[in-house]
């Protein structure tokens, strides 16, 4: 009987072994090749959200074959791209800080159920503290309380803020940041909005 | 508004309110509070009744559709799927089985079965219904999703990868918010969801009544809403992909007591 328990309880802990709960699986081109053709498959195009985004571009394949942390040496030149890719603005970038704050609060945008072609947020708030009166914020990204007020609001600290909302992967590839601008959930005059949330020393960030 | 719900509404009004709660785990200490009498009994009512009425071409009941356990077994059929089916050569959610049964005991085509499947907070779906009916079956049972058919284990691994992939305009994956420990999303606490010890509560609980929406949801809503909220198009419900990453974390939360269909915030 003891004997028995024992081969159970082997047999019971081999079978826990070969089902890798809570491990990060390795992936393979061929893995992310399966998983777009079953999402090809299974998904369906509803209002905006055409199928076509199940599509991994270059920067997405190489951060899910190297969960999320790719060698320098292919990383550095898609960041590059990324980087001369951002249609960066002449002139002051700061917009209006009060459009900015709506901007930051509203979590709608490139969603299905979102009406083509409105702009609505930059679902700021969801994953940062940006004014430290709203209590409502996440944080899943680092805070941005005092953005502004640490960093000044020189015309470089302008366009490197611009180009971090516009697009976060030409700084970090795999960034868990979306790249607002250029998934043009956000317009030019909303990311200098978003700038001016940022910079401007009148915005509650800055407070 | 329904007397039901205006007694749940006045109850979580009442809960909120109370000043002894501390900020931190106030919403434990609701769900703790409002576990005991859900109103989800309501829709269990309503799943039996549909459970067992004939309709379709066929004019046939759903009493004889076999969850896993045996043609009209209830008792812990929930608890054990996601499972392989043989008749179906896949594995199958609890979402995806009603549909199947739907079709082939009612003689209903796919469109007509999964017409309504999400409800609003005037007229659950049918599928709710009958999901919460089935479920309340396995309430005080362990949860055991099939994993030694080959099938079973392709279902989790597809599932697993699923979870890591980063797709979609903002390059979202199931790991973007619910990857790490502690985080949060405005004042939502994100569970992550690779690891047991936060998803056996979760599994648990679903189906759901939902306080905030007045609404009862399945994992297949939880799925399809997760997905829209990554800004990907819509997945077809009870399809492999969905069913895999419920199996997926179904299996992780394997052993846990089910205690639904509960009431969430």
């Amino acid at each position: 009987m003891r004997r028995l328990t024992t081969i159970a309880a082997a047999a019971t802990l081999a079978a826990c072994a070969s089902v890798p709960i809570g491990e990060r699986p390795t992936l393979s081109a061929g893995d992310l090749e399966q998983v777009t053709a079953v999402f090809k498959r299974d998904f369906r195009e509803r209002g905006q959200a055409k199928l076509e985004r199940v599509v991994l571009d270059d920067v997405q394949r190489l951060c899910n074959l190297h969960n999320d942390n790719p060698p320098e040496t292919l990383a550095k030149p898609l960041e590059e791209a990324q980087h001369k890719a951002i249609p960066v603005p002449a002139g002051s970038l700061i917009g209006d800080w009060k459009r900015g704050e709506r901007i930051a609060q509203s979590g709608r945008g490139s969603m299905w159920s979102d009406q083509p072609g409105v702009q609505e947020g930059g679902s700021c708030y969801n994953c940062h503290q940006l004014s430290p009166k709203v209590e409502a914020f996440g944080t899943i990204g680092p805070s941005l309380a005092g953005y502004g007020k640490i960093r000044g609001t020189s015309a470089e600290m302008q366009r490197y803020t611009y180009g971090r909302i516009y697009n976060s992967k030409a700084y970090n590839l795999c960034s868990p940041m979306p790249r607002l601008g250029h998934a043009g959930t956000l317009n030019e005059q909303q990311i200098k909005d978003l700038v001016g949330l940022l910079l401007d020393p009148a915005s509650p960030v800055n407070q | 508004m329904h007397p039901i719900k205006l007694a749940v509404a006045l109850g979580a009004a009442a809960l909120m309110t109370a000043p002894a709660l501390a900020q931190k785990s106030i919403y434990a200490d609701y769900q703790r509070m409002t576990a005991e009498n859900a109103p989800t009994e309501l829709f269990e009512l309503e799943g039996e009744e549909t459970w067992k009425k004939r309709q379709g071409p066929k004019n046939a009941s759903l009493e004889a559709c076999d969850l896993g356990m045996g043609p009209g077994v209830l008792k812990g059929a929930y608890a054990a799927l996601p499972r392989y089916f043989a008749d179906a050569g896949r594995v199958m959610d609890l979402e995806a089985r009603l549909l199947h049964c739907m079709m082939t005991l009612q003689g209903r085509s796919s469109e007509d079965a999964a017409k309504r499947v999400f409800g609003n907070e005037n007229q659950a779906s049918e599928m709710e219904a009958l999901s919460a009916f089935v479920a309340r079956h396995s309430h005080g049972m362990k949860l055991a999703a099939g994993r030694w058919h080959a099938k079973e284990r392709e279902t989790f691994e597809l599932g697993r990868k699923l979870f890591y992939h980063r797709a979609g305009p903002w390059d979202f994956s199931c790991a973007s918010c619910h990857g790490e420990e502690g985080k949060r999303i405005r004042m939502s606490d994100l569970p992550k969801l690779s690891e047991p010890k936060y998803v056996r509560p979760l599994m648990a609980t679903w189906p759901a009544y939902r306080v905030s929406t007045s609404k009862i949801v399945t994992l297949q809503w939880r799925m399809n809403d997760c997905y829209r909220q990554m800004r990907m198009p819509e997945p077809v419900f009870g399809s492999e992909t969905t069913v895999a990453l419920i199996h997926y974390m179904t299996v992780t939360a394997e052993g846990e007591i089910y205690r639904g269909p509960a009431i969430k915030r």
